[in-house]
């Protein structure tokens, strides 16, 4: 008996569901996280995020970056806290936790305090406030965690690509190099010289910086020797033209932005950055026909990207909206201190992100254990 | 297709040109080898067909290098990319993308190949070189033999006419070699590729060779016929010497070849065979008696072992790298650890040096527990030169490394440089230790092991990049070193030193010992680990060359009497 709801087929080369769309999404999870302090709605966007990536990622080294960015999270949630616990918080209180002595500053240090009155208000206020920041980081890890870096530098326009193959290599430049450290200190027993500590760093980082370049060098000429950097034959005309086109376009978006920011002369701000913006991106376009090179096998923007991308845009979209609707209950107040409440519609518009789960196609499983050598 | 004319190469700041004038034309669809001592200019020449040499590595070409009509002078590598594949010496030092089948595509964006184009030699290539079920991994995930397959094919989906490869099977175990081997033949049969390879282990590869290309520094470079050059080569496999010292004309390159010969040889060894018992064949008979006693059974003996190791597993992360492993090393004992890449030979060396800590069982070295004891003691009692020598060196002359490594072992100022000087002489006080060859630093990381004087001494893959001179230095060390008494312990792929030097040889697979006994036991049991002799000379249990030509030696009319053909 066939199932009556389609289930999302297994990634493959084919189906993969182009990195963009997951950036889209955790971007709009990220926004929707900024627009609320309420720890409630909060954590329903990490367990959103958790989820998904939860039951969507793979075991590719990327994937696992995610509980590095959890664990940061946490670390800046608890700077947070310790900072607000130490040099006191500028939200008044009533409920006292602790009086710390305070430290005697100097007249010019006025606003600065270092320890004084604790108050559950404070700690409250920068609870709510780390917990965003934390929230943001989860939702980049997610992204991270979900969608192949290498891939997503593939979508890049052709004149940008060389740069992007830079990046790519310095990305798989620094696992080596941190496995280099390991093999060193590990071989400074064999010296008889202890391998702990930070001497043990500090002795090897000659030989693994040597290494490194050995390495790179390495790298370079068969990159080189693979046909890195041919270019096609350009026209001197349309070379000119690339030039003028991403100078002009750079400086208008330059002249755009100040436009935009400086009090006078929004008038003409946002008309130079757009076409600052045009310019710049014909000179891209432009510039891509130097590069001779073609793409294998590009990831392709299906249905499926579509859904994934939209279900993040939707969820920004409704917070930015709930935001103005509700503000109380996406900003709770620290004062007066009471639990914040849980807003049925904004919670419901949070629990839309959970649709890549269902539609994003799933990573394979039952996989063999990788042979390890 | 390549053709040499009057080429010559000096780098910046040489004074003497990096290899003798080479005159050559290499035709279409062979297979050409090049041969020659370390240091002869082998991988400058194989850089002059890529163009990297000199526009990537500088220096002065004298004299033309042309590849299909296209002259390296006026053409840059990456002009030359459609042409010319090339693969250097450290496969990971080759992919610029993280996983097989982006790893192939690579250098076919560069050319800008249409993607259906690109499509289809991706599918074939994965076909070609049996690739197919690894086209998602991801690179790092790889054995070694799979990612020089998959730097072979990376290079070969441009579909160049010229394939370069330098030391394409050094680093490989012998089944993932041969693997390697087959498809480098496949392509110079089925493609009609030209190829050009150096290659240190001649005993793999001198069989398949069309020509072969000798490089030496005293009488310049020759191109032609493969047993005609290897006559005068000074680098040989065992199977030329076994057919010079027998006298078979014309020389063979293959085991079948010789074994074909080897019919009156045979015959005129058989009264000489070693017995089964007789065990080692090491040529230092003083240490052969006792030795061979001790590597009859593990548990037996009456000296008590040196190492001990006793049901040593080892898990790292969910990766059993070793499991259930037990062996014993007796002093004056050499043993060797054979097993493909990543089947725990280097994880039990580094076990026994304390630099993992046992899971479950127990490793204990002359007494100690090796991760509890502290480095400076343990290195009294064990030393290990690790795969990769340079590991060891930190000093930036040779000088200061010798004088940190006496102080390091409290020994009397000088002991390291002067074991330097009698392991290799020649190495100047103020080179860096990164500028010297392969079998240089081998001896300057032995030396400085050995100036602690360790009873037990381990090495890793110790002749990697060695060249025939080089591993015959080896050889005498190791043999004198386990007359003096040390225990050995040596992690290798390379069945001929086991064959020269192993009193015992220990088969890991998957971290667990599959076979343990006598050397000549178990090498001549397994083709893909029985050294080239064993397998002309089988059944009769002879390893290495020199204790054929002992034997004959023995004999009353040696040589004069030899079969004639």
């Amino acid at each position: 008996m066939r199932r009556s709801l389609p289930r999302a087929p297994l990634a493959t080369r084919a189906t993969a569901l182009h990195p963009g769309a997951w950036w889209l999404w955790a971007l709009g999870l990220a926004t929707a996280a900024s627009r609320t302090t309420n720890p409630l709605l909060l954590a329903l966007v990490i367990v959103v995020a958790g989820y998904v990536v939860a039951v969507r990622r793979t075991d590719a080294p990327w994937a696992r970056s995610y509980a590095a960015f959890l664990k940061l999270g946490v670390l800046v949630l608890v700077v947070r806290l310790v900072f607000a616990f130490f040099l006191g918080s500028p939200v008044p209180g009533t409920h006292v936790l602790a009086e710390l002595p305070e430290v005697p500053l100097p007249e010019w240090a006025r606003g600065v305090r270092i320890g004084g009155r604790v108050t559950a208000e404070g700690m409250a206020f920068a609870l709510y406030d780390g917990l965003k920041l934390a929230t943001l980081l989860v939702c980049v890890g997610a992204a991270n965690a979900l969608a192949n870096p290498a891939r997503l530098l593939k979508s890049l326009p052709g004149a940008l690509y060389e740069a992007g193959v830079a990046v790519v290599v310095a990305m798989t430049f620094a696992p080596h190099l941190v496995a280099d450290v390991r093999r060193l200190r590990a071989a400074r027993r064999l010296r008889g010289r202890g391998d702990r500590g930070l001497r043990g760093v500090v002795q090897v980082g000659l030989p693994v910086l040597e290494g490194a370049l050995e390495r790179s060098v390495a790298l370079a000429a068969a990159m080189d020797a693979r046909g890195y950097g041919r270019t096609a034959r350009v026209p001197a005309a349309v070379r000119h033209t690339t030039t003028a086109l991403t100078l002009g376009g750079l400086l208008g978006v330059c002249a755009g932005t100040y436009g935009l920011l400086a009090a006078r002369g929004a008038g003409f701000g946002l008309p130079v950055l757009v076409a600052g913006a045009a310019c710049a991106l014909a000179g891209l376009r432009l510039g891509g026909r130097r590069a001779a090179r073609t793409r294998y096998r590009p990831d392709r923007w299906g249905a499926r990207a579509w859904l994934v991308s939209a279900s993040g845009a939707a969820v920004a979209a409704l917070m930015i909206h709930a935001a103005g609707v509700f503000p109380e209950a996406l900003t709770p107040p620290a004062v007066p201190l009471h639990a914040p409440p849980l807003p049925r519609w904004p919670a419901a518009a949070v629990l839309l992100g959970l649709l890549p789960a269902a539609v994003a196609p799933a990573p394979p499983t039952g996989k063999e254990e990788k042979s390890h050598s | 297709m390549i053709i040499f004319d009057q080429v010559s190469v000096v780098h910046d700041g040489a004074t003497a040109p990096a290899l003798p004038p080479v005159d050559a034309h290499l035709p279409e669809g062979e297979l050409c080898l090049l041969v020659g001592p370390s240091g002869a200019g082998k991988s400058t020449l194989l850089g002059t067909v890529s163009g990297l040499v000199p526009h990537f590595t500088g220096g002065t070409l004298h004299g033309r290098v042309t590849v299909a009509g296209r002259d390296t002078r006026t053409h840059k590598p990456r002009e030359l990319a459609d042409l010319v594949g090339t693969v250097g010496q450290d496969p990971l030092a080759h992919f610029v993308t993280d996983t097989v089948e982006d790893e192939l595509a690579y250098g076919m964006e560069s050319l800008g190949l249409p993607p259906a184009t690109m499509r289809r030699r991706v599918e074939e290539t994965l076909d070609l070189l049996g690739l197919n079920e690894l086209r998602d991994r991801p690179i790092a995930s790889l054995s070694g033999g799979q990612q020089q397959r998959v730097a072979i094919g990376s290079v070969l989906t441009p579909h160049p006419r010229v394939l370069v490869l330098d030391e394409p099977t050094s680093a490989l175990d012998p089944p993932a070699a041969e693997e390697v081997l087959a498809v480098i033949q496949r392509l110079v049969h089925d493609l009609g590729t030209t190829v050009l390879m150096a290659e240190h282990r001649l005993e793999r590869v001198v069989q398949y060779a069309d020509q072969v290309l000798l490089l030496s520094p005293d009488s310049g470079a020759r191109l032609g016929d493969p047993a005609a050059l290897l006559a005068v080569s000074p680098v040989r496999p065992p199977v030329v010497e076994l057919g010079e010292l027998a006298g078979w004309d014309p020389l063979p390159l293959s085991i079948r070849d010789a074994r074909r010969a080897a019919g009156p040889l045979r015959d005129r060894l058989a009264p000489h065979a070693p017995s089964p018992a007789a065990g080692p064949p090491s040529a230092n008979p003083a240490t052969a008696t006792p030795n061979s006693a001790a590597s009859g059974s593990a548990a037996s003996g009456s000296a008590a072992p040196l190492a001990e190791v006793s049901r040593l597993t080892l898990v790292r992360g969910r990766v059993t790298a070793l499991h259930d492993v037990s062996l014993s090393v007796r002093a004056g004992e050499t043993v060797a650890l054979m097993g493909r890449n990543g089947a725990g030979k280097s994880t039990l060396l580094g076990t026994l040096v304390g630099m993992h800590r046992p899971t479950r069982g127990q490793v204990t070295v002359a007494g100690r527990i090796p991760h509890r004891t502290r480095p400076a003691e343990l290195l009294r009692h064990a030393g290990l030169v690790p795969q990769e020598p340079r590991d060891l060196l930190y000093a930036d002359t040779v000088a200061r490394e010798c004088r940190t490594a006496d102080a390091d072992a409290g020994a009397a100022p000088g002991t390291c440089r002067s074991l330097v000087s009698r392991l290799l002489p020649g190495i100047p006080d103020s080179a860096h230790p990164r500028d010297l060859s392969e079998g240089q630093r081998l001896a300057l990381a032995l030396a400085i092991v050995l100036t602690a004087r360790p009873p037990l001494l381990l090495l890793d893959e110790p002749t990697r990049g060695l060249d025939y001179a080089a591993k015959a230095r080896l050889i005498a060390v190791l043999r004198e070193l386990a007359g003096q008494g040390h225990a050995i312990v040596l992690a290798t792929h390379d069945v001929e030193l086991v064959a020269e030097v192993a009193d015992r040889v220990v088969v890991l697979a998957q971290g667990e010992p599959v076979a343990d006994g006598p050397t000549h036991e178990v090498v001549t049991s397994s083709p893909a680990y029985a050294p080239q002799v064993a397998k002309i000379l089988a059944p009769q249990p002879w390893l290495t060359v020199g204790q054929v030509r002992q034997a004959l030696g023995d004999e009353p009319g040696p040589r004069d009497g030899g079969p004639a053909r």
